[in-house]
């Protein structure tokens, strides 16, 4: 080939910028848009269409920012989950297990039952968080003292305990708690479900109704109704989740703990830190924040345990954690992303562009770690023939 | 241009980092067959520089010329490919394979590791040639540091290098490993070799360089200066710019109670080979107690199990209290400050910033802990003060601790470790890679240490330093005490003599006390 210039790739000297890292990220989103579109444009379809489409289907309006949020809300806990492993260089892959664990022990709050179904919401719930937090926990316990104690890989343990979560949370759902042979439990009792927009719609819709500052402000940004919009409480978990990591990450000694031993765990044997707690506790951690997702989807979204409550969030989580830098506010951006991948593949036709998108984008963000590595430059032939 | 051209010729350098002018218009010239000294202070830009000629950083300006043929690398193959090899302070070998292995690894022939009892001889050969002993069958753990260092050289040798790049190969080696060391540099440019060389140590540079290049601040200061005549004393006025006291003064000394005691301790090495035999010693309040021994006589692992970094047996105390077998954290409450033998893979973490490494002892207590959270801002500033007394080269207190020089990383641990004040101080090679200026400030600092009334146990290879700053010398080999001597009435050969494992009669009485 005779291209009047070559490319070169020199290793980087120097630091790289500051804003390479976000800014290779979101070009790597970008990229991955355009490909798609070329590979859609291959095949026949109409890539500005479906963008338009794409847009409107996810943020289009409030209802459907309603949708997008409602998927986001579990990859923010899950993204988190991953990050706060990832940041000791613990590859927990075991979100997705955690997820189903942490859903199952916030069903036995009401399943076995363990309190009245007439107890106030308050109690109900703040009880169910904590089961779901310790399921998850629990989850995560295991492959993390299995690591701490025996050097046992936790990439291997975490992905199977993955398929052990399943099916167990199967063995009850079809066999224990079947609601009429179906594969799911019987409804919980409204007590135990998250307080949803809509459920305020009587309350406030009249309020919009009858006009008023109130009513004209909603007007104004084009909220009239909030009937039908599932957005959840478990959105606040997540935000609160999120604001509560960025402080152990940037603040705090235990942050600085799980830095240190990422970086160098000779080093931080050799400053007195005890390794193996902090291995266990990171994964209990981890656990608890993915058993935190799932507990918010079954008392948010779905109101009763059942099969496939979950379409891959836990592994969904692990690419948002890693898009996201591990930084928590950015897995927020990011889950919000993915969630509108999710909802935009429920409404598009073929319903595998969605997925493709995801696929690629991945490939992408991988891809983007060689120009955080590597300085691209071009050089014009002459000049390449006189270095030589 | 001169008749025959320089094997290298490198021309108006500049390379800079962000806040940093590394190498700022550096020239440096290499014959043909001569072993040029590279020297300056730490942070002066000598491994900056050598990093560039060997393929592995890219200059920001200025050329480069090898045998009179423009070059232009961008990796460090294409380095490789014009014949220049690089022996790295750190070794990348890998410790599962054999000697021979190591030294295919990475090449186009041959593809498939077999034959390679055919390999075995040729490598022999090379060693003939060198005279670099080291068995080729041989796995790279069972060897030794110097052992390794060789196998590096005959790396480098084997891929077909004229021109040796050697950053500080002689700081990880024992004193009758540099010398061997050194014959082999002159045997390599009898041979047709040209030999770059970068070391701290000046009687090493005036024994074998022919030319010397200085650099101070990323500057030339002498530009291939020839060595005739030129002394230490001449050597490190052009590095530091002001003359250089070469001994520290010590003051007698009170020493006070005892504040380590080792008895009837016994651990293995990381091959599971017992490494110290029922070793007792004890080191007092205001005493530095020194530890003479050839390399892999169980001085590292003595450090190890004091600091609760190795399994053992026996008994050790500090203040009083046992710490054998607990993990690090209960030698470190009781006031222990270690320097350890390897800075990069356990004094420090490469990712983290000087700050974050001057907290990593500190950060559970006050003013840098807080309850839960740690004072950042409090942090910062403390590590500006230390960055400032202990004259830490470097941008600033958010630099990563990779991007530091290799003895500007060494102050960094040193500085983290003084001033916790400790009451007990292991210090594992205190000086290895610091210039002659630091390490006179450092062996300043650590007789301070001593008058505050500090207990120091220094391991060192040097026995210049050992002598200069120790009160008392232990001798130990194969993992024994073969005598403890007053450094004031040491006698060098009884020394050597007592390091090699003969028992010296005068001194074994002391050794029981
Ligand atoms: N990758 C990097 N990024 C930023 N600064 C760097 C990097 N590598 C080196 N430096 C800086 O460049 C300067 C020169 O460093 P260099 O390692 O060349 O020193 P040196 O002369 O080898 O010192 P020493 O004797 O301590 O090994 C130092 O101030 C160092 O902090
Ligand atoms: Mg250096």
């Amino acid at each position: 080939m005779n291209l009047p210039f070559t490319i070169t790739f020199e290793k980087r000297v120097a630091d790289i910028p500051k804003w390479l890292p976000a800014a290779t990220s979101i070009g790597s989103v970008i990229v991955a848009f355009i490909v798609s579109g070329v590979i859609l444009k291959m095949i026949g379809g109409e890539p500005l269409r479906v963008a338009k489409f794409f847009y409107e289907a996810t943020f289009g309006s409030w209802a459907t920012f309603s949708d997008t949020i409602v998927k986001a809300t579990p990859l923010i806990m899950v993204g988190l989950a991953c990050a706060v492993a990832f940041k000791m260089k613990l590859w927990n892959i075991g979100a997705e297990g955690q997820f189903y664990i942490g859903a199952f022990a916030a069903s036995l709050v009401v399943l076995i039952p363990m309190v009245s179904p007439d107890s106030p919401k308050v109690v109900v719930i703040g009880l169910m968080i904590i089961m779901g937090m310790l399921g998850g926990a629990i989850w995560g316990f295991f492959p993390g003292y299995l690591k701490a104690r025996f050097q046992v890989n936790e990439i291997i343990t975490t992905l199977m305990l993955n398929y052990i979560a399943v099916l167990w949370n199967n063995f009850w759902i079809f066999d224990r708690w079947s609601d009429a042979g179906f594969q799911m439990t019987p409804a919980f009792e409204k007590s135990a479900w998250l307080p949803r927009v809509t459920d305020y719609a009587r309350e406030y819709g009249t309020f919009i109704d009858g006009g008023g500052g109130l009513a004209n402000f909603m007007t104004s940004i084009g909220l009239e109704r909030i009937s039908g919009m599932t957005l959840h409480l478990g959105v606040a978990f997540g935000l609160v989740a999120a604001v509560v990591m960025w402080w152990i990450f940037d603040r705090s000694r235990w942050g600085y703990e799980i830095k240190l031993i990422g970086d160098n765990p000779k080093a931080a044997r050799y400053a007195g830190l005890n390794i193996t707690r902090n291995i266990v506790l990171v994964m209990m951690v981890s656990g608890a924040l993915a058993g935190l997702a799932g507990m918010s989807e079954i008392t948010g979204v779905v109101h009763r345990l059942q099969e496939r409550i979950s379409p891959g969030y836990g592994f969904t989580g692990i690419i948002v954690a890693w898009l996201a830098k591990l930084n928590p506010f950015a897995v927020i951006i990011v889950a919000i992303l993915f969630g509108a991948l999710i909802v935009a593949g429920r409404e598009i036709q073929p319903s595998g562009l969605s997925q493709l998108l995801q696929g690629i984008i991945l490939f992408m963000v991988i891809s983007s770690d060689v120009l955080l590595r590597y300085k691209v430059r071009l050089v014009r032939a002459q000049a390449a023939v006189e270095a030589a | 241009m001169p008749e025959t051209p320089f094997a290298v010729e490198m021309k108006d350098i500049v390379i800079r980092f962000p806040g940093v002018l590394a190498n700022d218009h550096v020239n440096l010239t290499l014959k043909h067959g001569e072993i040029h000294a590279l020297l300056g202070e730490n942070g002066a830009g000598k491994s900056t520089l050598m990093n560039v000629l060997a393929g592995l950083y890219k200059q920001t300006s200025g050329s480069i010329k090898i045998f009179g043929e423009p070059v232009n690398f961008n990796s460090p193959k294409d380095a490789i490919a014009k014949g220049i090899g690089m022996v790295h302070q750190h070794f990348m070998l890998v410790p599962t394979q054999t000697v021979t292995e190591n030294i295919l690894l990475g090449l186009d022939e041959p593809r498939f590791f077999m034959n390679l009892a055919e390999y075995d001889q040729k490598i022999l050969a090379l060693q003939d040639q060198f005279g670099l002993r080291v068995d080729p069958t041989a796995k790279i753990w069972q060897l030794s540091v110097g052992e390794q260092q060789r196998v590096e050289i005959l790396k480098t040798l084997y891929r077909g290098a004229n021109i040796l790049i050697m950053d500080e190969p002689t700081a990880v080696l024992a004193p009758q490993e540099i010398d061997e060391l050194m014959n082999t540099m002159r045997s390599m440019v009898d041979q047709g070799k040209s030999i770059i060389f970068i070391s701290h140590k000046l009687h090493e540079v005036t024994a074998v360089a022919d030319r010397v290049t200085v650099l101070r601040k990323g500057k030339v200061t002498a530009e291939g200066h020839s060595m005739e005549g030129l002394t230490k004393r001449d050597l490190a006025r052009l590095m530091v710019g002001r003359g250089v006291i070469f001994a520290v003064e010590k003051k007698p000394q009170e020493q006070g109670a005892v504040v380590l005691s080792v008895e009837d301790v016994e651990a293995e090495n990381d091959k599971g080979v017992p490494a110290l035999r029922k070793l007792s010693l004890a080191v007092h309040a205001g005493e530095i107690l020194g530890i003479a021994a050839i390399a892999g006589n169980g001085q590292s692992e003595l450090a190890e199990v004091i600091t609760g970094l190795r399994p053992c047996t026996g008994s050790i105390k500090i203040n009083g209290k046992e710490v054998a077998n607990k993990p690090p954290i209960e030698a470190i409450k009781q006031g222990m400050a270690h320097v350890p033998e390897d800075r990069t893979g356990v004094g420090s973490a490469p990712n983290m910033t000087i700050t974050e490494n001057t907290i990593m002892k500190c950060y559970r207590e006050d003013p840098i802990g807080n309850g839960w959270s740690i004072d950042f801002t409090t942090a910062r500033q403390r590590a500006r003060k230390l960055k400032d007394e202990y004259d830490i080269l470097a941008p600033g207190v958010r630099t990563l601790a990779r991007k530091l020089s290799g003895g500007n990383l060494q102050k960094v641990i040193l500085a983290r470790e003084i001033s916790a004040q400790p009451q007990l101080m292991i210090a594992v090679q205190p000086t290895r890679g610091l210039d002659v200026g630091a390490i006179e400030s450092i062996q300043t600092l650590l007789l301070a240490q001593r008058e505050a009334g500090t207990a120091v146990l220094l391991i060192s290879e040097e026995m210049e330093e050992l002598l200069a700053l120790s009160d008392r010398i232990a001798v130990i080999s194969d993992g024994r005490i073969m005598g403890i001597v007053n450094a004031d009435e040491a006698d060098i050969n009884e020394i050597g003599l007592m390091m090699t494992g003969t028992a010296v009669p005068s001194k074994s009485a002391e050794a029981a006390g």
